[in-house]
């Protein structure tokens, strides 16, 4: 018996199926057709199913679909306004802070909010952004030196 | 196949709840859900009471609902905040709950260590409270947990430490949790928990023996680091064995009791 599910992704209506007791990221992902989010350990370790749902960071693969009916979500399809990418993909390019690029969506979403509540964030504040987020390529430098020159730009701003 | 029902209060989710399991923030049960190892019907109620947060003087009544970022987001809630902190990430903190703390399984529970050391009471649906030190150990069967009542401890009594190998994200090779009053030059009500170091969060008989009635002297601390550990029978896992939890928990718990007793923690 499937859930009727209609809610806002990145700021556009949709609606589609939840079968029982599937998670936000596979109905995100197969029922949706948003694939940014990413499947890594289904367990709420890693951090690459990281999206937004009503202002917070939720892991997706943690969250049942049927949840957000009614529900803002955001994933990192939102981010890049048609060809103009976000401030902070232009940033990890320029600091090389995708390798595989596996974590990168989940890692954006965790840096956008915290930029979004803390325009002007330490070091230590971004460290701890990203730790529900886990990268095996970087050893997350150049990710955090990526946030850091968004941060910075802002203050100049 | 798992199916999902939803109940608009707490007290009709726990009439259906049956053989069921109860998933609050899904940050435990959805791991079962997604491993095909979760019973076939959960229970939820959307509950607006389960996420309130209430304060009555020094009585603080925490909805079982209550996230670790709500109580991040509380000033008035400080004393519980460097134990919510060190749970998981942004994301888990976002997600995961008081209620579910209670129940979450070897080496996680953090918050239940403070909350024990607290004298926290839980407030069962429609079956009265029970001391949260009790219910934690109802692993099998899981009571119906509604809110938890703590007292807000006296400024520099209460402390509250986590022992990690990965920061600022890890699971505790062990947690600590102490209050510690003091009456005149005399330790009252003394209070010490542990996470990590059994099944489930516990307190030290032995630490909490070397230190009630006593002065809070450098001879009390050495004791309940002797005797912490008396009579426990820590898991090892992959984060530590239980020899190395046992060797190592007086050492950090002296640490605990001196920061509170320079008046740092």
């Amino acid at each position: 018996m499937k859930t009727p599910v209609a809610f806002t992704l990145n700021g556009v209506e949709r609606a589609a199926f939840a079968d029982p007791g599937q998670n936000l990221l596979d109905f995100l992902r197969r029922a949706v057709g948003d694939l940014t989010p990413k499947y890594g350990c289904g367990q709420g370790g890693c951090g690459a199913c990281t999206v937004v749902v009503d202002g917070k960071t939720v892991l997706s693969c943690l969250v049942l679909a049927e949840t957000v009916a009614g529900k803002r979500v955001e994933t990192a399809a939102g981010l890049a306004q048609g060809a103009a990418l976000h401030p902070l993909q232009h940033a990890f390019m320029e600091h090389f802070a995708a390798q595989c690029g596996y974590c990168t969506p989940g890692m954006l979403i965790s840096a956008r909010a915290l930029l979004d509540r803390n325009p002007n964030p330490s070091r230590a504040e971004i460290v701890e952004a990203i730790s529900g987020n886990l990268c095996r390529c970087t050893g997350y430098e150049p990710i955090i030196a990526a946030i850091e020159s968004v941060a910075a730009g802002r203050t100049r701003a | 196949m798992t199916r999902v029902e939803t109940y608009p209060t707490l007290a009709e989710a726990a009439r259906a709840l049956g053989e069921a399991a109860y998933m609050a923030g899904g940050t435990l049960v959805m791991r079962d859900v997604n491993a095909g190892t979760a019973p076939p019907r959960l229970v939820r109620a959307a509950d607006p009471e389960l996420t309130a947060i209430s304060a009555a003087g020094d009585s603080i009544r925490l909805g079982a609902g209550v996230t670790m970022a709500q109580i991040l987001a509380r000033p008035e809630l400080d004393f519980l905040h460097e134990a919510a902190r060190r749970i998981g990430g942004p994301q888990i903190r976002n997600m995961a709950t008081v209620g579910g703390n209670l129940f979450a399984p070897h080496p996680y529970g953090d918050l239940a260590v403070a909350l024990i050391a607290l004298g926290g009471r839980a407030i069962l649906a429609g079956q009265g409270t029970r001391p949260v030190e009790q219910i934690v150990r109802e692993r099998e069967r899981p009571p119906l947990v509604a809110a938890i009542e703590i007292a807000r401890p006296r400024p520099g009594a209460f402390g509250f430490a986590k022992v990690a190998r990965v920061k600022p994200k890890g699971a505790s090779v062990l947690a600590l949790a102490v209050l510690a009053p003091r009456e005149g030059s005399t330790l009252r009500g003394v209070r010490v928990a542990l996470g990590a170091m059994g099944d489930h969060p516990l307190r030290s008989a032995g630490a909490e023996r070397a230190l009630e009635g006593r002065p809070f002297d450098a001879e009390a601390i050495a004791r309940a680091a002797r005797q912490v550990a008396e009579g426990l029978d820590p898991p090892t896992d992959s984060l530590a064995t239980g020899w190395y939890r046992r060797e190592v928990a007086g050492v950090h718990l002296a640490r605990l009791l001196e920061s509170l007793r320079g008046g740092r923690a």
